[in-house]
């Protein structure tokens, strides 16, 4: 069978550079986290916000939080992520006055999947890892990709550093590779001070995560929030 | 109300310079369960009878919160207050987006009078037959509007709408210069009596079913304030307020005077 060769109109013109198209996309760094324990999910995200190789800003948030039970923490452009926090939330404004009550986290977990698949065509630049604890009071946490495609994990991470933190969670919390070693329930206090080790050993080899940290713990009993410095380099 | 050879289309006045139609409207209002408001110089409260249609039935939802700093009391044809109900929501949260501070209350107030008055001035469209209670606080301080099937809307400090309105008003008139500084549990106090002034108590000679005055099932209470997000208090939640107003004997117009003096 022959393969038949995409036509153009006429032939590229030698030494003619094709003009650099306007991108409605970029980059603005850093990292996110989420680790389910049993009944609780710790949720942390740097606050450095870059352009290039410059920062442009030290303390934007990327994580916020939901609902009593619900943390959404987001990497990739920071326009995108700040208009589709604001838009989640009127979301579950909209829920609260329909339905007399908060949303459930699995619940805005399916609505996050939904919202991001809306703009399939014309995607929000944004890396998303969701964290909670569920109807039960079971922490859960979730992972999307750009255009709505979600699964329930016990953690994940996202952003310019998750090619060093996952395979650390993979290492740390599910004890792949190690054969011989017992996964035991952890307490929050534990994964707080594990996830402080993945944040720093992020900002020590990614130009993009550094200057702070925040971190969410959402249990049954609402949201404590948490921060703490990273290198500034 | 009486009938008139120029009341058939809401487009149409009399030769006394009068649209029926919106005045009929406007009956509705006074036709549905009672609602009363007062505000101080740091709250606003609304209070408001909830009518259930039968023994059997629940009683019907009066107060709805639009915000964290807004809630409206509807009297009159309720279906129209659950639409306009969904409109201030979405007013609020569109404001909220676009200007990422809460909405004053007064803007919403005017967006919503506009809005009314679209409907008294278009043939084949009718008036909204409700009227709201507006209670709000922002940076301006607390406010309290009422708003009128005929577009029009008015700042009050204390005001009631509704079925017997006038008896609320009344004890209104006689205390509402001791609001500016009352506390909140005070105004909450003053909204439940003048409430009270609206629905008949039970006497020895009432008919078959005599009624108990405002109870816990049938009142419901909203606040909000400087440092108070707003709080709407129903069923056993209400208890404690009510418990805090009863007084022995009727609660007939002179005995408030008084009891407002305890």
């Amino acid at each position: 069978m022959q393969t038949v060769e995409p036509v153009l109109a006429c032939a590229p013109l030698p030494n003619v550079k094709e003009q650099g198209r306007f991108s409605p996309y970029t980059n603005n760094g850093g990292t996110v986290i989420a680790v389910a324990g049993k009944d609780f999910c710790v949720i942390a995200g740097d606050t450095r916000m870059s352009e290039g190789y410059s920062i442009t800003s030290r303390n934007v948030s990327k994580v916020i939080q939901l609902t009593s039970k619900c943390v959404l923490a987001s990497s990739g452009m920071q326009a995108d992520i700040a208009t589709l926090h604001k838009l989640l939330l009127i979301r579950l404004e909209q829920y609260k006055h329909q339905n007399g009550r908060e949303m459930s986290t699995t619940s805005i977990a399916q609505l996050l999947g939904n919202t991001l698949y809306g703009k399939r065509f014309f995607p929000y630049y944004t890396f998303n890892v969701l964290g909670g604890v569920d109807d039960k009071g079971v922490g859960c946490a979730y992972s999307y990709d750009a255009v709505g495609s979600f699964e329930r994990t016990p953690y994940s991470s996202s952003g310019t550093g998750q090619q060093l933190v996952q395979p650390l969670l993979d290492n740390q919390v599910a004890k792949k590779h190690q054969p011989n070693v017992l996964k035991v329930d952890v307490s929050a206090k534990e994964v707080e001070e594990f996830v402080r080790d993945a944040m720093t050993s992020a900002g020590e080899r990614d130009i993009y995560t550094g200057d702070h940290v925040e971190v969410k713990t959402v249990t049954a009993n609402g949201v404590v929030h948490q921060r703490f410095d990273l290198k500034f380099d | 109300m009486f009938r008139s050879d120029y009341d058939s289309d809401i487009s149409i006045w009399s030769p006394q310079g009068r649209i029926h139609q919106i005045e009929y409207a406007m009956e509705a209002v006074k036709q549905g369960s009672a609602s009363v408001g007062l505000k101080s110089k740091t709250h606003a409260v609304v209070a408001a009878v909830k009518r259930a249609s039968s023994e059997l039935g629940s009683n019907q939802q009066k107060v709805f919160r639009i915000d964290d700093h807004l809630a409206i009391s509807m009297s009159g044809l309720t279906a129209d207050g659950r639409v306009l109900t969904k409109y201030l929501r979405n007013e609020c949260l569109n404001h909220k987006f676009v200007y990422e501070q809460p909405m004053p209350v007064s803007k919403l107030v005017v967006q919503l009078a506009d809005k009314s008055q679209v409907h008294t001035q278009q043939s084949g469209r009718r008036p909204y037959g409700v009227g709201l209670l507006v209670i709000g606080y922002d940076e301006n301080g607390p406010h309290l509007y009422e708003t009128s099937p005929s577009g029009n809307y008015y700042d009050y400090k204390a005001q009631a709408i509704g079925n017997r309105f006038q008896s609320a008003r009344t004890y209104l008139e006689k205390t509402y210069e001791t609001f500016d500084d009352a506390t909140p549990e005070e105004l909450i106090r003053h909204s439940l009596l003048a409430l009270r002034e609206t629905v008949q108590t039970s006497s020895s000679s009432s008919s078959s079913t005599p009624n108990e005055g405002i109870t816990s099932k049938n009142a419901v209470v909203a606040i909000v304030g400087r440092d108070q997000k707003l709080t709407i208090y129903e069923n056993e939640e209400l208890i404690p307020f009510l418990a805090g107003i009863e007084t022995s004997g009727a609660a007939a117009g002179e005995n408030t005077a008084t009891s407002m003096e305890e």
